[in-house]
């Protein structure tokens, strides 16, 4: 590696690195008054409070966010590969007209289409329930879905699937065996940017949840309200790790393919 | 403008409408339902409908109210100005990143992970980051003072609700800089170095490489990935919510503002506040396509 690109790579990790300083150094303070540039006391208040007087809460947040993330992952990855398979391999009329319909949902905000349906929600009893989150979430994570699984099939060949059931492969095992494993890797990327969307989102868990699931975004929102510092820089680090855990498996996984057209 | 590029293949095939059908159905049944329904039924309560009640009148009166308001425009000024300059400068960095990696670091495994990790952070966590970076009392002015460049919190200058927006800015550009680069380094990728190497046999210059070879490769992700920011700038709640002033409020934290207002007269004019947001980014849509059709047209005929 020559000079110039390692000094790219290095200040591009020091960018990449330097918003998380503040968290854990806020995260291990005990006390840390104005103008110390360190803290005056380090200690492990805030672990100790999150691990154990509120640990319940936390661990609640974290179930809540992870199951919600993952239903509405499984809800979207289910209706999006068949669809997504549509616009990929086949050309057929009103073609643009569909893909733009299914994609629009990626570009208005959620908070305009919640707000609208929110009264109906209430109405249907899905206010304030899990599987009407669920739902609030599918409205955008969905067209993501589509949206990544799209270029997927536009690069895959289904001659493989006819060949499969020439030899006597039965639907099942074709998909089994050649179509899910030909696209796994865009599968897997799908899911992390689906679970992603889901696992940071709060406004629209707000209107539709009403604050009856406390999910860790809506808990940290309520933290940063009552201005205890340390605690929610601690609660923001619990809140990056499982993500940057599903980083790292799908870098395991995927190789240097990472996570294009990931946000 | 989503659509992957290379499509010639599926020209070819053919399938049954009702097995089409059957594909699309269930992506189509659910969107409609909750995104179409979301936005009608937003719609007939922004203007006057009650659902569920007998008492509904037709009116634009939420709307009239809501773009009469002196605080609109001003609203709206300052979410078009975050929106618009967050996305310029993070599309900018991020053609400029990505033609340097693709030169210097393209096999670097190391680098592409750590490229990666902003895409993990939600925005609510970089934003209380910055929060405790930037704010008068946060680690930035303490740096300052300890070297003796500011006097205290006092003489620090504002970074955290702001007139300028700077933290709401940083937290966006941090963010939204890699999702480009990686849309963009996809495609450079998949093209390799050879049509960069003819130019350069033909004795172009840097320039003229990067404006007749690379930008018109890059272009129609580049356009998508910008528009995807553009529009997720101007539609979020949370980082200008915790890193915004009070006034001039953008448009989406006026809009949650109104519709969880204890009035409960104020909701329709959230709604409708909610209506507009959606309406611009569409607009903007359409508007932007329009351009980069103009643009094309420009350089297949130029003059």
């Amino acid at each position: 590696m020559n000079k110039r690109s390692f000094l790219l790579g290095l200040s591009i990790i020091a960018a990449v690195l330097l918003p998380f300083l503040p968290l854990l150094l806020w995260s291990v303070s005990n006390q840390w008054f104005y103008p110390a540039l360190l803290p005056q006391q380090f200690g492990l208040r805030s672990w100790q409070y999150i691990l154990s007087t509120a640990g319940q809460q936390i661990t609640e947040g974290l179930v809540q966010s992870t199951s919600l993330a993952l239903v509405t992952t499984c809800c979207s990855l289910t209706v999006a590969l068949p669809a997504a398979r549509a616009l990929g391999l086949y050309c057929f009329p009103g073609k643009k007209a569909i893909g733009l319909f299914l994609l629009l949902p990626i570009i208005v905000p959620p908070l305009c289409v919640s707000m609208g349906y929110h009264l109906w929600f209430i109405r249907l009893g899905l206010a304030e329930t899990f599987a009407g989150v669920v739902m609030a979430h599918l409205t955008f994570c969905l067209p993501y879905t589509i949206f990544v699984l799209w270029g997927v099939f536009t690069d895959y060949d289904p001659d493989f699937e006819h060949q499969a059931r020439s030899l006597g492969a039965s639907p099942i095992q074709v998909l089994v065996n050649v179509t899910l494993p030909m696209i796994l890797p865009g599968i897997c990327i799908a899911a992390l940017f689906s679970f992603l969307l889901s696992w940071s989102q709060y406004l629209s868990t707000l209107i539709i949840g009403g604050g009856r699931l406390l999910t860790l975004p809506i808990l940290l929102f309520a933290l940063m309200d009552s201005g205890d510092r340390p605690v929610a820089a601690a609660v923001s680090l619990v809140f990056v790790l499982p993500a940057l855990f599903a980083l790292l498996v799908n870098a395991h996984f995927l190789g240097r393919q990472g996570m294009t057209g990931v946000r | 403008m989503f659509a992957p590029v290379t499509e010639d293949a599926a020209r070819t095939r053919t399938i049954e409408t009702a097995h089409l059908l059957l594909l699309l159905a269930p992506a189509l049944l659910i969107i409609l339902l909750l995104f179409g329904g979301g936005l009608l039924l937003g719609s007939l309560q922004a203007l006057g409908s009650q659902p569920f009640t007998e008492k509904s009148i037709f009116t634009f009166a939420h709307f009239i109210a809501v773009l009469t308001d002196p605080d609109f425009a001003t609203s709206f000024a300052m979410t078009m100005y975050i929106a618009t300059v967050s996305t310029l400068v993070a599309v900018l960095a991020s053609v400029a990143l990505a033609i340097s990696l693709v030169r210097c670091a393209a096999a670097n495994r190391i680098l592409h992970f750590f490229l990666q990790i902003p895409l993990t952070v939600p925005h609510l966590v970089i934003a209380i980051s910055l929060l405790f970076l930037l704010a008068p009392t946060g680690i930035l002015s303490r740096l300052c003072s300890f070297l003796g460049m500011t006097a205290g919190a006092a003489s620090f200058p504002l970074l955290i609700n702001d007139t300028y927006a700077i933290g709401i800015l940083l937290t966006y550009i941090w963010k939204e800089i890699p999702f480009i680069t990686f849309m963009i380094l996809a495609v450079l990728k998949n093209s390799g170095p050879e049509l960069d190497d003819a130019g350069r046999t033909l004795r172009a210059n840097a320039w003229q490489r990067f404006y007749h070879i690379t930008l018109p490769l890059i272009a129609p992700s580049l356009g998508a990935a910008g528009f995807i920011v553009f529009a997720f700038t101007f539609g979020a709640f949370e980082v200008p919510y915790l890193l915004g002033r009070t006034y001039p409020m953008v448009l989406p934290v006026w809009a949650y503002k109104n519709y969880a207002d204890i009035d409960l007269m104020a909701r329709p004019e959230g709604i409708a506040i909610g209506l507009i947001i959606a309406a611009i980014v569409i607009c903007s849509l359409l508007l932007s396509q329009g351009l980069m059709q103009i643009a094309r047209r420009q350089r297949e005929y130029p003059g």
